[in-house]
């Protein structure tokens, strides 16, 4: 064979460049003349440029791509049962995928029904594309997150809580953050929604934490599914990225969008920040073994990806098109996370409320005090009592910690906004919205609810904006009720009956494991309830009392 | 002593027996057949129901007060809708496979056919054809791509959404198909004008009827309307057609072995979606509560859509003329097209005849 001849010279022919393969994909569509497209979604923005797709792919290079991608995670599952992961994985860790799991799979869907809105939403057609594959890759993420879930309750010790995961999900005052989460995709004025909400803030920013923090906190507690899937699925999401900044450069071209834009860049940051920061911080600190020094803290990621990578390159330039940057919320959400201890309040949150959960928490140690001493210096006189109060009550025939007196915590009240409990007490607010009482977690989560999903803002017509809805404080549902008949109807009981699905140890043994008789005997109630039957004077006065915060008793 | 003090060791399924520790399937939904499918594991309850789990109902609606989701989105109802299931099974991987299986088919073909020199010998009649008319078609798989698009957000469950959102992935796969087919072989006709589609979709009277037919699609404002629309009445009115009364049956005998391939491609993908669709509408036809009302809907809709899809058809026939051979003729296509209607209609349970004859 002569030399430098190989199969791709011999096969290699002429073909139609990417540039002109993207033109002529692009031109498929064009202006209706007889009927006119459905404009169903509404929105208060103006789009007059068409957006440009920086991805240029076509489906016929992306299929394969992403069979390709596909094949190396269902690979990599497979050589992980060959390995027998399961036999060395942290089960503090896959508790924590019963919750995390049982969230996703529902925003990343909503992200693909969100499509719709800016598809037909954008002039032009050459986005159209790069929709289109964003729609088809959060089909896959979707799926390929309850393909990952069956799998953990397929072969990890404990099952309970994976089996009954959308059941869950509906149910558990947890998830209603994430829940909050999908909707604000899909719901309301499309491009507040579907463009900044998603993939503008959401995307752009939140998603390293998710898909990339979390992965890798995985993979120190011996899960190398979970980084295997996710950073599978974080391999999309640059072109997701890519669509939202090409709509909102469309979109920032016209001054009359910048009132909007600043509003909804307001509100998704901090909604992001409230909800993913709770969540993802909470698993990561929290759900892990793994107490190296060296390794970054969910504070310093956050720094990381979004301080420097989202504030500082994203969201910084766009002031030189003339919108005003919200940096003291940035700054805000920072010092949330490093001086108020939102992550450590939150996962204390969740650890009160064990018994309504679906997934076990065992108590943090002394080696994880440690850790949390080195990382948030202070932590120990703030939380370690509570953790030991934790370890403590944690065997059955102990009253519960969300019931126990003598630990001195209080039960906050739920943020009407970004759905996370008002867990740091100094910033608690409440307002009045159409002659109803509401509290919130903050200053901008108020704003949020009564400013900028209203029908009006700063003078200017919102139709277009979503409303918040629903039974949005999860304990109304619960309000009076005894907790064991409560926990019967979530539905967070095992096979036999009997025995809680949550417990408060990493113990599989039914002798140490928690019934609901345990537990019966002690009443769920709602804060807002109570809250509100309040005169002005006594609700002035609790809030005050709120703000001063409690203290968790010594324990000896 | 408190109980976290116990070790744990192995974190693996049958390491312990207790409580729950068996119960390794997902418990929350009745399988369709005795046992739950890897599909349904995939697909059931991802997206919620206030009738079902979503305990504090849908948190955030549009300023109208119409919550995430909304059964009002279509004139249909059903008494349950949580019951579908998608035929063809499809999540994720086995949609990436199918997708990939069939570009890769295509490309295969396409090259070697072009390598073999095969462009450059179709007959020039045919080449004018494959310019104006399959190139004005792909517009409008492009048009049923954008539609069911859209209408994938408004189903009432994740297994009605994900059905109409593979059909959209389908129609726009194989829009963007011919497209680079044509720019493809355009590379070894000389003349070959790849504007001159787009010019007949847009001007030319045999295509208006067509396009008046997707635009009327693309702006119903029922997303079922469109889903049904798509697969009910234009794609065996028009789509088969055009694709199998037409491109399959005449382009051998112009000698081109490759168009018949890449459009046989999306015969198969209608295969699917059809089925999908004629569960659908079975099963809402079917329904002890709302059946005898959905029939009336869909009657309707067939009389709208179907109106359009025939005189559209009839506008098509000159195309059969165009090529040199002629070995098909639109009459015996049409019969055909309306027959297949006829037993689509039938399986899902309205009577088309009025409307198409028969």
């Amino acid at each position: 064979m002569p030399d430098g001849l190989t199969l791709n010279k011999i096969v290699a022919q002429r073909g139609i460049s990417i540039g002109e393969a993207t033109r002529r994909v692009a031109d498929l569509g064009w202006t209706p003349s007889y009927v006119q497209e459905a404009m169903t979604f509404p929105t208060d923005y103006k789009i007059k440029k068409s957006p440009r797709d920086p991805m240029k792919q076509v489906l016929r290079s992306y299929f394969p791509m992403q069979e390709e991608k596909d094949n190396r995670v269902y690979g990599a599952l497979d050589a992980a049962l060959r390995g027998d992961m399961f036999r060395n994985v942290e089960p503090r860790w896959v508790e924590w995928m019963k919750l995390f799991l049982a969230i996703i799979p529902f925003p990343e869907i909503s992200a693909a029904r969100s499509m719709a809105m800016v598809g037909r939403l954008a002039p032009g057609e050459e986005l159209r594309t790069g929709f289109a594959m964003q729609m088809v890759d959060e089909f896959r993420h979707s799926t390929i997150q309850m393909n990952l879930k069956k799998w953990y309750m397929e072969n990890y010790i404990d099952p309970a809580g994976f089996d009954i995961t959308e059941a869950a999900f509906g149910r558990c005052y947890a998830t209603t953050i994430g829940r909050q989460f999908a909707e604000g995709f899909v719901t309301g004025d499309a491009i507040t929604s579907a463009n900044v909400y998603l993939t503008v803030v959401a995307e752009t920013a939140f998603t390293n934490t998710l898909f990339v923090a979390m992965p890798s906190e995985a993979a120190r507690n011996g899960d190398y599914a979970l980084p295997t899937v996710f950073l599978s699925v974080q391999s999309d999401e640059s072109r997701h990225i890519g669509n939202g900044h090409s709509l909102l450069m469309s979109l920032i071209n016209d001054p009359d969008n910048h009132q909007l834009l600043e509003r909804d860049l307001k509100y998704a940051f901090w909604q992001n920040h409230a909800i993913v920061d709770a969540a993802v911080g909470t698993i990561v600190e929290y759900g892990t073994t793994n107490r190296d020094k060296n390794k970054e803290s969910y504070a310093e990621l956050w720094h990381r990806w979004i301080y420097e990578d989202y504030y500082r390159t994203y969201m910084l330039p766009l002031e030189k098109y003339g919108i005003k940057i919200h940096h003291d919320d940035v700054g805000a959400a920072w010092d949330r996370m490093v001086k108020k201890n939102y992550v450590h309040l939150t996962a204390q949150f969740f650890s009160v409320g064990w018994p309504v959960n679906f997934w076990r928490i065992e108590a943090q140690t002394e080696k994880d005090f440690e850790w949390f001493e080195h990382k948030y210096p202070g932590w120990y006189a703030e939380f370690g009592d509570y953790w030991k109060w934790y370890a403590k009550l944690s065997t059955p025939g102990e009253k519960a910690i969300l019931f126990n007196g003598d630990v001195g915590y209080s039960y906050p009240h739920r943020c009407w906004s970004c759905m996370v409990p008002c867990l740091i007490r100094e910033d608690f607010c409440c307002d009045e919205v159409d002659g109803q009482i509401y509290t919130y977690c903050s200053e901008i989560c108020r704003w949020t609810h009564k400013t900028a999903f209203a029908a009006e803002y700063e003078g200017r017509p919102t139709p277009a904006m979503g409303r918040f809805s629903g039974r949005r404080e999860w304990e109304t549902c619960y309000d009076g009720w005894d907790v064991a008949d409560a926990i019967k109807d979530l539905g967070f009981v095992r096979s036999d009956g009997e025995t809680l699905m949550p417990q408060p140890h990493l113990i599989f043994d039914d002798k140490k494991m928690w019934k609901l008789e345990h537990l019966r005997g002690d009443k769920l109630g709602s804060p807002l309830q109570a809250f509100r039957k309040l005169t002005p004077e006594a609700r002035e006065a609790a809030v005050a009392e709120y703000r001063k915060g409690f203290k968790i008793n010594p324990i000896h | 002593m408190s109980a976290t003090q116990e070790p744990v060791k192995s974190g693996a399924a049958g390491a312990a027996v207790f409580a729950g520790s068996d119960s390794r399937r997902y418990n929350y939904y009745d399988p369709k057949g005795r046992k739950a499918t890897h599909y349904e594991d995939m697909t059931v309850d991802v997206q919620p129901d206030p009738k079902r789990y979503l305990l504090q109902d849908w948190i955030i609606s549009f300023a109208d007060g119409t919550p995430t989701y909304y059964e009002g989105w279509t004139q249909l109802k059903s008494s349950d809708w949580h019951k579908y299931r998608a035929v063809d099974q499809e999540w994720e991987r086995t949609h990436y496979q199918r997708q990939s299986t069939i570009v890769g088919m295509l490309k295969n073909v396409i090259e070697n056919g072009r390598r073999s020199g095969a462009p450059a010998r179709f007959d020039k009649a045919w080449v004018k054809v494959l310019q104006d008319h399959l190139g004005a078609y792909k517009h409008a798989e492009f048009g049923l791509g954008t539609s069911t698009m859209q209408a994938q957000r408004y189903g009432y469950t994740q297994m009605i959404n994900n059905a109409i959102l593979t059909n959209s992935s389908y129609k726009l796969r194989f829009a963007q198909d011919l497209t680079l087919y044509l720019g493809e072989i355009a590379l070894d006709i000389e003349g070959f004008d790849l504007d001159s589609g787009k010019t007949h979709w847009l001007e030319d009277p045999i295509w208006q009827g067509t396009r008046k037919s997707i635009e009327t699609i693309m702006g119903a404002t029922d997303y079922l309307e469109q889903y049904f629309a798509t697969n009910v009445i234009f794609e065996p009115l028009i789509g088969e057609l055009f694709r199998s009364g037409f491109v399959m049956q005449m382009a051998a005998a112009q000698n081109d072995f490759i168009s018949p391939a890449i459009v046989s491609a999306a015969e198969g993908d209608y295969e699917r979606n059809l089925a999908n669709t004629v569960e659908l509408f079975s099963m809402l036809v079917q329904d002890q509560q709302h059946g005898e009302k959905n029939r009336q809907i869909l009657v309707n809709w067939a009389q709208t859509h179907g109106a359009l899809a025939v005189e559209a058809a009839n506008q098509l026939q000159p195309i059969w003329s165009q090529p040199r051979v002629k070995v098909a003729q639109f009459a015996d296509a049409f019969d055909q097209a309306k027959n297949r209607l006829r037993a689509i209609a039938a399986e899902i349970g309205f009577d088309v005849r009025p409307i198409i004859g028969g």
